[in-house]
């Protein structure tokens, strides 16, 4: 492709569409091939498990200083919550873009989508850019834009799942409806998945479980790169239309042709 | 309904009937199922389940890793006091048994939390035995207020409190409970703790109910095996668990599996539980409920533990004492039981990281 192609959040131009993730890996010495192969240049780190103080166990260490770095509000179960860990990762030294999770349902792990909408008001006012993590709800898309989010993260199945776009056809409504790059972020275990949702006109997708749960998660780290890369290549370049059977001419209109002859 | 309602409404004796009537046919089903029922979970710990813990061990395998993938959170106890007014038969710490009785000191406490901060750890686990008049929650205050400064997840495992009580210690920073019930057989509940606080089977049986309804972030739960049916037991922690996380679903709730080990006293568990049985149970509770946490501490040995790294458990203890000042102090007071792996958490970090896995030691930021 000859036009440059880049994802702008915030003030941030971005040339690859995949986020990563930092959870789950064997070990987080992994993390700098993982974006080395996926040409991944956001990567998401729960706070929770940053040990600024530790010299031998701080993730943030495998993290090469040129990627952008996504802190998240995982364990967070209402508004406050976030938004006290977002302002904790700021202070941190984390920058001033936050994901926000906020899960209050343990067991299947969906985002609570109404204090989701409060904690991205309160931080988007604050100056932090805001990605929120959310179930794919036009409603919900829509108070996110209003208060100020910088994306809108729908998930395409349960997190970790690795089940694939389930939520598609809702996914879709968001990339119609709403002016803010769609990314998606739950549930990808394939890079196949990953390039349907590029094709259908996602602005990025964030993976983590498919690749860290991979018998070789550098290889799949490339795979997704790839997927993600000819997803938004083709989308680009217009996809012919899908029909579910062979098209004969025109056998409801063909009588308006009969006197051309 | 309180689980105790709830727990009313099971009949025992029912359960030894559905145990010994469930086919291998029936768990075949069961493993076909993506979301397990209780009656799933019951058929997946009766004997006829015992011929596919293989197939068993990869489908839990294999959830425990999209769930938690490859890592491994280590914490460690630190027992606080060993005062103790209960008469619990199974226990070293009963108030029957002539040992040196110690509390730590708010010094001793800074002490001990400086040498085990020193390995790395972040998240731990202060324990007292039951004498609110001495460990008090004034003074559980005081050495939770030292070692946040040290750690950043404090779990208790302490006597049962109010509501009130766990809101206090909240606020004041712990983040998580652990309480076993010990058994959940009343009427040998009753038999095992003949005096003290802790003869109120429901009092304790709510404990954890009361901490999630006040905000606890974390509950972990189970039964001693060893004191009952091992089959029984894990079946009532499986029922509790999931009746825990239905009620309070923003809890993070998990099971431990402790069985008995040695202690001052001369109680034997009258049930054996076998590795293959503790397997069985581990197995059949991640199948049931894949995003719980999976405790396994030191009372295993160190090869049991080598063999179970992955088969489901999330969570292990390491450099292990049941003495109170044991991380810094060679002088004698008895352990509430002996430990059996022994390893030091460096040794455990090894072991954990040359079997592809990640020691974890930080999981948990105080947001207060």
């Amino acid at each position: 492709m000859d036009m440059k192609d880049g994802l702008r959040i915030g003030n941030v131009e971005l040339e690859s569409r995949l986020f990563t993730g930092t959870g789950k890996y064997g070990a987080d010495s992994l993390i700098p091939e993982i974006i080395k192969a996926s040409g991944s240049q956001v990567i998401t780190v729960a706070l929770r498990r940053i040990d600024m103080a530790s010299a031998e166990n701080n993730i943030l260490d495998n993290i090469p200083k040129n990627i952008r770095l996504l802190p998240n509000t995982s364990g967070a179960r209402n508004a406050e919550e976030a938004v006290r860990i977002a302002k904790l990762a700021r202070a941190a030294g984390c920058g001033n873009w936050i994901k926000i999770e906020v899960i209050s349902d343990n067991k299947y792990l969906l985002p609570d989508g109404y204090e989701t909408v409060r904690a991205t008001e309160i931080l988007a006012k604050d100056g932090f850019v805001v990605l929120p993590y959310i179930s794919p709800d036009l409603m919900v898309a829509r108070a996110l834009v209003n208060a100020g989010a910088a994306t809108v993260m729908p998930l395409g199945a349960p997190i970790g799942s690795n089940r694939g776009l389930q939520t598609r056809e809702l996914i879709r409504i968001l990339i119609d409806e709403i002016d803010l790059p769609i990314v998606v972020d739950a549930g990808i275990g394939a890079p196949s998945q990953a390039c349907e949702a590029m094709e259908m006109g996602a602005a990025a997708c964030l993976v983590n479980t498919a690749i860290a749960g991979a018998s070789d998660p550098v290889s799949m780290a490339k795979a997704f790169g790839q997927a993600v890369k000819a997803g938004r290549e083709a989308y680009l370049a217009g996809l012919g239309a899908i029909s579910m059977q062979g098209i004969a001419s025109s056998p409801l209109t063909g009588f308006l042709h009969e006197n051309e002859h | 309904m309180s689980f105790f309602n709830k727990l009313n409404q099971v009949q025992r004796q029912d359960l030894d009937h559905c145990f010994l009537r469930t086919t291998p046919e029936d768990v075949r089903r069961v493993l076909q199922k993506v979301s397990l029922r209780e009656k799933d979970f019951q058929t997946l710990l009766s004997p006829a389940a015992e011929p596919f813990l293989e197939e068993m061990a990869r489908k839990a395998h294999q959830l425990t890793i999209h769930q938690f993938g490859k890592t491994i959170l280590l914490f460690t106890p630190m027992y606080l006091s060993n005062f103790c007014i209960n008469q619990c038969v199974y226990c070293g710490f009963n108030t029957g048994n002539k040992i040196t009785r110690k509390q730590l000191t708010l010094e001793e406490v800074e002490k001990e939390a400086g040498s085990i901060a020193a390995t790395g750890l972040k998240h731990i686990l202060i324990l007292t035995g039951d004498a609110r008049n001495i460990a008090s929650i004034d003074y559980l205050k005081s050495c939770i207020h030292i070692l946040s400064r040290y750690f950043t997840s404090i779990s208790i495992e302490i006597y049962a409190l109010s509501a009130p009580e766990y809101k206090e210690l909240i606020d004041a920073g712990i983040d998580a409970l652990t309480i076993y019930q010990e058994t959940y057989n009343p009427e040998l509940y009753r038999e095992l703790h003949g005096k003290g606080p802790k003869s109120d089977y429901r009092f304790r049986l709510e404990a954890p109910e009361r901490a999630c309804s006040v905000g606890i972030r974390a509950v972990s739960i189970g039964a001693l095996l060893g004191l009952d049916e091992w089959r029984k037991e894990a079946f009532m922690t499986g029922m509790h668990a999931a009746y825990l996380q239905d009620r309070f679903p923003d809890v993070e709730v998990g099971i431990s599996l402790p069985r008995m080990r040695p202690h001052a006293g001369d109680f034997q568990p009258p049930f054996i539980v076998s590795d293959r049985n503790l397997i069985q149970i581990m197995l059949a509770f991640r199948l049931f409920m894949p995003r719980a946490g999976i405790t396994i501490s030191t009372r295993e040995s160190e090869t049991f533990r080598n063999n179970i790294l992955r088969l489901g458990v999330t969570k292990m203890s390491a450099g292990s004492t049941t003495r109170v000042g044991g991380h810094t102090n060679s002088e004698d007071n008895t352990g509430q039981f002996d430990i059996c792996d022994h390893r030091t958490v460096s040794e455990m970090k090894s072991f954990i990281r040359s079997h592809g896995y990640q020691p974890v030691f930080k999981d948990w930021q105080p947001i207060i």
